[in-house]
């Protein structure tokens, strides 16, 4: 029996030993982690929903199908019974979908996602939905209709964003897992300033049916976890193609967890990026990188340096197609079929003038900002010079990651420029926002994978730094590969994980915390 | 709304030359739509064949249907277009809620066809070339029933409702290169090059091909010019001129309308116009310049289509005979006169004299039946005569026991009464009708010999070798077997009879 305080503590790779060996119950664990949101999420804000029921039922079943054994518990997934929180982007049947928008407040999703079926497959109990930049648009979180999240290390810092609510809520111990987006960091960045792993797969590994859409060609489902080990279990959960998405991939998937558990990285050679470090970036997020590439140099890796030139132009191209996928993508949104509808305080009935009167109270000013720059960059006269321009530059930021990897086997560099930042801090300054996304949009841009784990505490405010791997599309493996031997490399120098050193988040005053369900 | 002033058609056309173009939506029968896994049928109850991508819900993806593909490949190839190896799919963005993703998902710059031409032979055998600008593959719009207000439109209406059954039907849209040179045969033309569309899709099974159930859908394009200019005028759009009447008269009355204005000294308004099928008139629409802005971009969701060559050239010699060929082909193996074969297709009913003679019948046989009893009867019940119920086997049987000396002709067609009337076969209905042909020669023998002594004078003339006198015999034996002779056998035993040599 083990105490529920250090049962959250454990990666899902041992709870699911753990579960595996009958030494602890799903059901022991799911009610762990609910009573974990119940006490400190009133603080964090990780959650816009808390499924505690049917996460209770799903663990139910896992623990009646191994108390039975047989054949039925034999095929149980490696991961059944390991709760998972979703973001609030991808839609699930039974409980609320809202992209962290009002426009949505209170709809249901008819259909799951296709990486929902799989977790229901796999029988991972759903702990809730986590709260996100509204569509996912922004690096903070703040830009959620709900309330932002709250940086575990920190409650008054961001927790990065758009997937704040997935990062805090695996960092702040209220899951093991979780799932995110990222269309230009929106999984990494938040991994990197809340000390945990997220990982953005190749474009089309895992299927985006069901993420409800903000850039297509740009948005990719990945894990969040806290080891980089999880991170290669979940990804075997969710991946593999799927005849719902055109764009998901035919190739398998299935080597990441064993590259996971190789454990060396002699003989690799490892790419510094010219362009993602030095000036931008904060010294000690600097000095934690240069420690990395240290470690791994004495692992046995060979550090190279390439250069990568066009992107300082990715931020640019990003922010013109970006916003014009969003501009078409959000359109859907007007009050006719679903969601909300607000009508025009005066004047006619019209169906323009109730759809406008909808966006108009529905989406928030970020939101709006896109879509504005999305249709102006669309537009008859300006496509070539914006849309199209921006699609040429994608293509030399794809021929830079070839001439790179013809050089190196993964990339590697910071995540982010810096720690987290304070919440408010940037919100009235889009452009700073976005430059948070330096380091991570390329990746998205030439549709390979990326990796973010943590690197250590900057040394001038204490804060996590999170580290970056890019590999070659396909190639996701050797980023589990050379990710969990950094992993076990700074572990080693830190005595234990990260997270270990972050402070305690202190149960609140009655009366502060979420209610949960289902608590005994 | 004032009424248009227009000019005589002779008039506009003494001083103008008439520029057409046809935007032609040719819905295809697929079983299921463009980019979704929901059936593909008409007529259900509203919004029964709908999945979460129809409704374009949060979070869905298109999936391009291999089948509407191939349908696509085949129309190019019919209309002798070249087929794009690779082409993309583009979102078309413009909110009306007929479209659940405010943006219809088209083909805008690749499309899958282009480059082809048609040949179209007009009613005096004139062939006028049809050149195909594109044909691309596109997603069909909800249908909108805009209730209360005049005119079901919606201006004026007190709300609408909305139908997804057909949002994501697969559509191809054939567009012309401008039409040059049709002068007052503008409106013939027309109508024969939308026939000829519709006869395509139809022989190609890849659509229903029923305009009245909007599967064949014309935009028809006018622009006039005066004689000698090269420029082109400024055209307005007729959408949804929804049958091969309404074509002609659609396009004869604006380029009247077109007339009058010119003649006024106005310019033309660049607008989309109504067909009113019951004044047989346009009305303004919306304004429409070539500045309406789309935003087009390609389809991030789906990957380009790929037709690699073999795949083309498979479909290709899958491809029925050309509607056009078929004709030529027919009429030659049937021996028909162009006038006989006229009627024949005019009348619609080539395909089921085809069948009929493919059952066993000869081809003169098949257009006598076809021709003379069953288009008739197909007018007076208002259905096409090849869905009155007359199947070419019925037609084979009811002359067999014509030709056997069964029944004749006039019973035959008793016999095809008893048949639509559904009361069994042509055999049964003989039999249940007592329609036989009296055959015995016995009662025979009993009604000539009346014949006979009744008219002696006649009996006498036929001894006598004036054989074309028999006639009135016979019309007497006919008359006393209340029909049920068989004239052959009355003629044969009347000469016996009287021991004269036939």
């Amino acid at each position: 029996m083990t105490d529920s305080n250090e049962l959250i503590r454990l990666s899902a790779a041992a709870l699911a030993a753990k579960l595996g060996a009958r030494e602890v119950t799903s059901v022991e664990v799911t009610q762990a982690y609910l009573d974990r949101i119940a006490a400190v999420d009133g603080q964090v804000n990780a959650f816009l929903h808390v499924n505690a029921e049917e996460a209770l039922a799903v663990a139910a079943e896992v623990d009646a199908i191994r108390a039975a054994g047989g054949a039925a518990a034999e095929e149980l997934h490696e991961l059944a019974g390991v709760p998972i929180a979703v973001k609030d982007l991808i839609v699930t049947i039974g409980q609320p979908t809202t992209a962290g928008s009002k426009i949505l407040e209170g709809w249901h999703s008819p259909y799951d996602a296709t990486v929902i079926k799989k977790l229901r497959a796999a029988k991972m109990p759903i702990l809730g939905k986590t709260n996100l930049d509204e569509f996912a648009m922004g690096s903070s979180t703040e830009h959620s209709a709900y309330g932002p999240t709250r940086n575990p290390w920190d409650l008054d810092r961001i927790p990065g964003g758009s997937g704040g609510g997935s990062a805090a809520a695996v960092a702040a111990f209220e899951a093991p897992l979780a799932l995110g987006t990222d269309t230009g960091g929106s999984i990494r960045q938040p991994g990197a300033v809340t000390g945990t792993v997220g990982v953005k797969p190749t474009y089309g590994a895992v299927s985006r049916y069901g993420a409800i859409a903000m850039a297509s060609s740009l948005d990719q489902i990945g894990p969040v976890s806290r080891t980089v080990l999880d991170s290669a279990l979940l990804q075997e959960v969710i991946g593999g193609h799927d005849p719902q998405d055109s764009t998901s991939l035919t190739d398998s998937f299935d080597n990441l967890v064993a590259a996971a558990r190789t454990g060396n990285v002699k003989g690799m050679k490892i790419g510094i990026i010219k362009e993602l470090h030095g000036e931008g970036y904060q010294a000690g997020v600097e000095n934690r990188f240069n420690e990395s590439l240290e470690l791994l140099k004495e692992a046995g890796a060979e550090i190279v340096e390439v250069s990568c030139p066009n992107f300082k132009y990715a931020l640019g191209a990003y922010y013109l197609i970006m916003p014009s996928e969003v501009s078409s993508n959000l359109a859907k949104f007007d009050g006719v079929r679903f969601g909300l509808r607000v009508l025009p305080k005066e004047g006619p009935l019209t169906i323009e003038r109730v759809m406008g009167a909808t966006r108009a109270a529905g989406f928030g000013d970020e939101v709006k900002r896109r879509i504005i720059l999305g249709t102006y960059a669309l537009s008859a006269g300006y496509y070539d010079a914006y849309y199209g321009s921006a699609q040429k530059v994608r293509t030399l930021i794809q021929r830079d990651f070839d001439a790179a990897f013809a050089q190196a086997d993964v990339l590697i560099s910071p995540t982010a420029p810096t720690t987290a930042f304070k919440l408010g801090e940037k919100l009235n300054d889009p452009l700073a926002m976005y430059l948070n996304d330096v380091a991570t949009i390329p990746a998205n841009m030439a549709g390979v994978p990326g990796l973010s784990l943590p690197g250590g505490l900057a040394d001038e405010d204490g804060l996590p730094v999170g580290i970056q791997l890019l590999a070659p599309a396909r190639e996701d493996a050797r980023l589990y590969r050379v990710g969990a031997v950094l992993e076990s490399l700074l572990e080693e120098k830190w005595g234990g994980p990260l997270l270990d050193r972050a402070p305690e988040l202190q149960a609140p005053a009655i009366g502060a915390a979420n209610t949960v369900g289902g608590s005994n | 709304m004032s009424a248009d002033t227009i000019l005589s058609f002779e008039e506009a056309m003494e001083k103008y030359d008439p520029v057409l173009g046809f935007e032609v939506h040719v819905e295809l029968n697929t079983k299921t739509k463009m980019f979704s896994s929901a059936p593909n049928v008409f007529g259900d109850d509203p919004n029964t064949n709908v999945n979460e991508v129809d409704l374009g819900l949060p979070g869905v993806l298109p999936v391009v249907n291999k089948a509407a593909v191939e349908s696509s490949i085949k129309i190019g190839l019919a209309l002798n277009c070249k087929i794009a190896e690779t082409c993309r799919f583009a979102r078309k963005n413009y909110f009306y809620p007929d479209t659940p993703k405010n943006f219809q998902t088209s083909q805008y710059d690749e499309p899958i066809a282009y480059d082809g031409y048609l040949d179209i032979e007009l009613e005096d055998g004139t062939v006028f070339r049809v050149e195909i600008e594109r044909a691309h593959m596109e997603e069909d719009a909800g249908k909108l029933t805009h209730m209360g207000g005049a005119a079901g439109r919606i201006q004026g209406a007190d709300y609408s409702l909305v139908d997804y059954n057909r949002a994501g039907v697969p559509l191809v849209e054939i567009v012309t290169k401008p039409i040059e040179g049709a002068g007052s045969r503008a409106p013939e033309l027309a109508k024969a090059y939308v026939a000829a569309v519709r006869e395509i899709v139809k022989n190609l099974g890849v659509s229903d091909a029923r305009m009245e159930r909007g599967n064949v859908r014309c935009d028809a394009n006018v622009s006039l010019r005066p004689h000698g200019q090269e420029r082109f005028g400024i055209r307005s759009e007729t959408k949804n001129v929804n049958s091969l009447r309404a074509v002609e008269h659609a396009v004869r009355f604006e380029i009247q309308r077109h007339a009058a204005v010119l003649d006024s000294g106005q310019p033309v308004i660049q607008e989309t116009r109504h067909w009113h099928e019951d004044t047989r008139t346009t009305t303004s629409g919306r304004a429409k310049s070539d500045a309406d802005d789309y935003r087009y971009f390609p389809e991030p969701d789906l990957v380009p289509v790929v037709a690699s060559r073999e795949w083309v050239e498979e479909l290709r010699a899958t491809l029925p005979e050309p509607p056009a060929e078929r004709r030529k082909r027919l009429q030659a193996d049937w021996g028909y006169s162009d006038l006989e074969f006229r009627d024949v297709v005019n009348a619609g009913v080539m395909d089921s004299i085809e069948e009929t003679i493919a059952a066993g019948a000869s081809a003169s046989v098949a257009r006598k039946w076809w021709m003379g009893e069953i288009v008739g009867r197909a007018k007076t019940a208002d259905v096409d005569p090849a869905e009155l119920g007359v199947s070419p086997q019925t037609i084979v049987e009811l002359n067999a026991l014509v030709e056997e000396g069964k029944i004749n002709n006039k019973m035959a067609s008793q016999v095809l009464d008893g048949v639509l009337a559904g009361e069994g076969t042509p055999a049964e209905i003989v039999e249940k009708r007592g329609l036989a042909v009296v055959s015995d020669d016995g009662p025979l023998l009993e009604a000539i010999d009346a014949a006979l002594a009744a008219q002696p004078d006649i009996a006498e003339k036929i001894r006598g070798g004036k054989l074309q006198a028999i006639g009135a015999i016979v019309g007497g034996v006919m008359k006393a077997t209340r029909g049920q002779a068989d004239a052959g056998r009355v003629k044969e035993l009347i000469l016996e009879r009287l021991g004269v040599e036939g």
